[in-house]
């Protein structure tokens, strides 16, 4: 085994030191494995990863697969890919096609367990080098798994000829977790040691702390072994330490992630509650019509420009806009103007157009969950450190919630219409009496919190099933979010959605998603009845009734 | 003012009796007749008779009473007092699974796994003891006082911090739903040891009957029509007496009530855990009838609907809303047989129209035809005299 190792060693330096050379040479090894004896197979493939050349892996893979041949007429090493009932065979170590081939035409290159290891092994080094980024890093995350000691030598190579960082950051981390396990000296051991608690990975963390039992476990500890494991325990420590400060930062941005949903849910009631005082129970609805939107404008698109798909998100967005906020001014219309000043009327009557959305929706599109496809731009984590890695849509949303709230925000203060607005909710017969046409604004109001309720569909049906009972899910936590916030602030709806968001998130661990969810409602319960009038009160005359 | 104070000398059961409001002997005149001719004809007439009332009707009818019992409550506090409680599910929940409590522990060990202290769902989460909250649920009189007391404890507490801190209107409304949304979710977790998600079922009797027998299920539906009055008289009471006027006043002018020297939240408070306490009866009722209470009994939709009872009937006319339970109610039983697909349709615009163009509900826009009606054949029989008139 020896022997082995040190010849693979050798190889390897012969292979750093003479790619050039190499070239012609992985014909000639590949013909070692013409051989009847197995040893002569070794040496052969020790050759052919030694040889330097780009197309050993592939030799060396087909010949671990066992889908190498040797043609009986002239020996040359060939493959076969079946191709219907025939069977194509094309040479081994140039690739090239040489046609159809019989079975008799063909003998087996069989391989014993021993070279199967010793292919895997080799294949591992040689991936170490390889072109693909993605590659080297599993190779260098399979070597931190196994840490074999004949690595030491080929990881450093390696690591020296790194020049992409993503990848020597990993290279470095295995050859630490090596140096550690097989470290010669206790000056080795405590330099990987150092290296290894900055690595903020529970895989380190939970080789550490095996190592530590390992070590506690020894019948005579030696002080050698003492001072080791305080080392160890001192790098743990570390380890742990940046943990928790990852799983802090890791559990904000869901918070805040979570928060953000809360508030897309929630930003369009703050204007129809807020703002107008309407009690709307169909806004969960509202989402889900934009939800909806969502799913038509893809199905459209798939028909009609399927090159365009990846975009169809965005077409959605002031689609749904503009078909929620229509549905909203038509309830508006038909059925709430009817009903300003009695909230208690006005609750059970949009509960009812809730029934009757949900249904209608039910009966044109079914009852069973729309598929609302991810774009491939939105796929994918931003990965920050081997612990954190956040997704691209969550983040989205985070941004698309941010700009929904700047939008509405500009609207609200910078518009004549949001003037009208205000108007009208601080003093409608003052408003209307200076010429300003209530009944439009309060439909053209509705219409606005309907429509941005919609573009929350469009962002909604990114992470949750476009089903009929999408808003339902939404109406509770949305009315929570607005109430706690504050009715009639949008800034009391950021802060009490995303307070909500990162509370919800921080008591999970402990206790659950549902408990956590339950304390919410029951803290928020008793919030009320502190500040019936939620975190940011709107002060004055004006708020009694 | 002062007739009412005289009246109230007679004893309140005299008072009861003489002042039921308008329609209220014939209502519960209509329950004795119920409560007599369908066991009698469940019983004696043969199954082809015309007459005849089949075993399941029987059970629907219970089921029927139950829900009627919980609209009254539901009216008692939202027709009179003005408050509109979007939870009253949980009441009803709870009164529920205090009775579901019972039945499970007189399975005993004819359960599927056959252990005689826990029932299925434990031994299936492999628990190996009872859990506290479930001791003396083996005995009747103790799981009745649970019927009555878990709802109203839980009215007491969330009222008296509703009330205490003027928590009123919408926002009353919204938190009475968080309420029961939190209880949906906390019923939901196997944890609570409440069966979780499939909740408590598989009943096999009740104080030694067999409910699948038709005679328990006569003894449940008389059972409901004997509460369902109950309850009627206790509303009755309430509303006629002068704690009843405080309660509209409160209704009508909540701060003017307030500044004259009433301690509105002590009124809201007391009418709040009656009517939980009726809805917990109600629950408690309609288990053993339909044969078992899970936690969608929780969500808020059912709250709601409850509420479109009381508005279809009529709100704060007590029986109307018991007339209201029984209309959406049998429409429910019967669309969501034949037009399985129209039903939703049908509610979402019985809340819209009922809103827009029935405010008062169908007793409470009868009693304005009648008014009318009588008001002008009035004018009519004493022409030339319009004082009559404003009299009447």
């Amino acid at each position: 085994m020896r022997i082995i190792l040190k010849t693979i060693i050798a190889a390897f330096f012969c292979l750093l030191a003479g790619q050039a050379t190499a070239q012609a040479d992985l014909a000639d090894a590949a013909k070692g494995l013409l051989s009847k004896s197995y040893s002569d197979k070794i040496q052969a493939t020790e050759a052919i990863a030694a040889s330097g050349d780009k197309r050993s892996v592939r030799l060396l893979e087909i010949l671990l697969s066992g889908d190498l041949y040797a043609l009986e007429a002239d020996d040359r090493l060939v493959f076969l890919v079946k191709d219907g009932d025939r069977q194509i065979a094309s040479d081994a170590v140039t690739g090239e096609e040489i046609g159809p081939i019989e079975r008799t035409e063909i003998s087996k290159i069989r391989i014993n367990n021993r070279m199967r290891g010793l292919i895997k092994d080799l294949l591992g080094r040689l991936t170490l080098l390889n072109e693909d980024p993605a590659l080297r890093i599993n190779a260098a995350n399979a070597i931190f798994k196994s840490r074999p000691a004949e690595m030491v030598a080929p990881l450093t190579e390696a690591l020296a000829m790194e020049t992409d960082e993503k990848v020597a950051a990993v290279m470095r981390r295995a050859l630490a977790a090596l140096n550690f396990a097989h470290g010669e000296t206790p000056d080795v051991q405590a330099d990987a040691l150092v290296i290894l608690g900055e690595q903020p990975d529970p895989e380190v963390r939970s080789m550490l702390s095996a190592e530590l039992n390992r070590l506690a476990a020894a019948e005579n500890p030696s002080s050698e072994n003492q001072a080791l494991a305080a080392k160890v325990r001192q790098a743990l420590d570390k380890v742990e330490e940046r943990l928790a400060m990852l799983g802090l930062v890791e559990n904000v941005f869901q918070g805040i992630s979570l928060g953000s949903v809360l508030l897309l849910a929630a930003i369009g009631l703050a204007i129809t509650f807020g703002v107008m005082g309407v009690i709307n129970m169909a806004h969960g609805e509202m989402v889900m019509i934009g939800a909806y939107t969502t799913y038509m404008v893809q199905e459209l698109c798939r028909n009609f420009a399927p090159d365009m798909l990846t975009y169809s998100l965005i077409a959605a967005v002031p689609l749904a806009f503009i078909v929620a906020g229509l549905a909203g001014m038509a309830i508006e219309r038909s059925v709430i103007r009817f009903l300003y000043g009695r909230p208690l009327e006005t609750l059970l009557a949009t509960w009812g157009i809730s029934l009757i959305l949900q249904q209608f929706v039910r009966t044109v599109f079914g009852p069973t969950n729309k598929e609302v496809s991810s774009p491939d731009w939105l796929s994918g984590a931003w990965e920050i450190t081997g612990g954190l890695a956040l997704t691209y849509n969550r983040i989205a949303i985070i941004l698309f919630a941010a700009a929904v709230l700047l939008m509405l925000m500009l609207v609200l203060r910078k518009t004549a219409f949001g003037l009208e607005m205000r108007a009208v909710t601080q003093n409608r017969k003052m408003a209307s009496s200076m010429g300003i046409r209530t009944g439009w604004v309060d439909a053209m109001t509705f219409g606005l919190g309907s429509g941005v309720a919609g573009m929350a569909g469009v962002a909604l049906s990114q992470i949750d099933n476009v089903s009929p009972n999408l808003g339902q899910s939404y109406i509770v936590d949305s009315f929570m979010v607005v109430v706690f916030g504050g009715v009639g602030n949008l800034w009391g709806t950021l802060v009490g959605a995303l307070s909500l968001g990162i509370t919800n998130k921080f008591l999970e661990p402990y206790t659950g998603a549902v408990l956590a969810k339950i304390c919410i409602l029951i803290f928020i319960i008793l919030f009320i009845q502190k500040r019936p009038r939620g975190l940011f009160a709107l002060k004055g005359r004006a708020v009694e009734n | 003012m002062a007739d009412v104070i005289g009246r109230s000398q007679q004893g309140p059961f005299v008072s009861l009796m003489t002042g039921l409001p308008g329609g209220g002997k014939t209502f519960l005149g209509i329950l004795l007749v119920a409560a007599l001719f369908v066991p009698l004809s469940n019983t004696f007439l043969p199954p082809d008779s015309p007459f005849h009332v089949p075993t399941y009707m029987v059970s629907l009818l219970g089921k029927y009473l139950c829900y009627a019992l919980l609209a009254l409550s539901v009216d008692l506090i939202w027709g009179y007092a003005g408050i509109l409680s979007l939870g009253h599910g949980a009441f009803f929940a709870l009164g529920g699974y205090a009775m579901g409590m019972y039945l499970m522990r007189q399975i005993g060990d004819r359960g599927v796994y056959g252990n005689p202290l826990l029932p299925d769902f434990m031994v299936f989460l492999n628990w190996t003891e009872l859990p506290w909250y479930w001791h003396g649920f083996d005995m009747f009189p103790f799981a009745m006082l649970m019927v009555i007391v878990v709802p109203g404890l839980l009215a007491f507490v969330f009222g008296w911090f509703a009330f205490r801190s003027r928590v009123t209107g919408v926002y009353l409304s919204i938190i009475t739903q968080a309420m029961t949304y939190a209880l949906l979710l906390a019923f939901f977790r196997n944890d609570m040891g409440f069966g979780g998600n499939n909740g408590l079922t598989d009943f096999k009797d009740l104080l030694g009957f067999d409910l699948q027998a038709t005679s328990t299920r006569l003894g449940l539906f008389v059972a409901s029509i004997v509460a369902l009055a109950f309850g009627y008289l206790v509303c009755c009471f309430i509303t006629q007496s002068r704690l009843g006027r405080v309660l509209i006043a409160i209704r009508d002018a909540e701060s003017r009530t307030r500044f004259s020297g009433y301690r509105v939240e002590y009124y809201k408070l007391f009418v709040f855990v009656v009517s939980a306490v009726l809805a917990g009866i109600a629950g408690a009722l309609y288990v053993p009838q339909v044969g078992i209470i899970n936690p969608s009994e929780f969500s808020p939709a059912n709250s709601i609907e409850v509420v479109i009872w009381v508005a279809v009937g009529g709100r704060g006319t007590l029986w109307g809303a018991v007339l209201g339970a029984f209309i959406v109610n049998w429409g429910k039983s019967y669309f969501t047989g034949t037009f399985p697909e129209a039903w939703l349709y049908m509610l979402g615009g019985l809340f819209v129209f009922t809103t827009l163009f029935l405010p008062k509900g169908i007793v409470g826009t009868a009693g304005i035809w009648m008014d009318k009606f009588r008001a002008v054949r009035q004018s009519k029989m004493d022409i030339g005299s319009p004082a009559s008139v404003r009299e009447e």
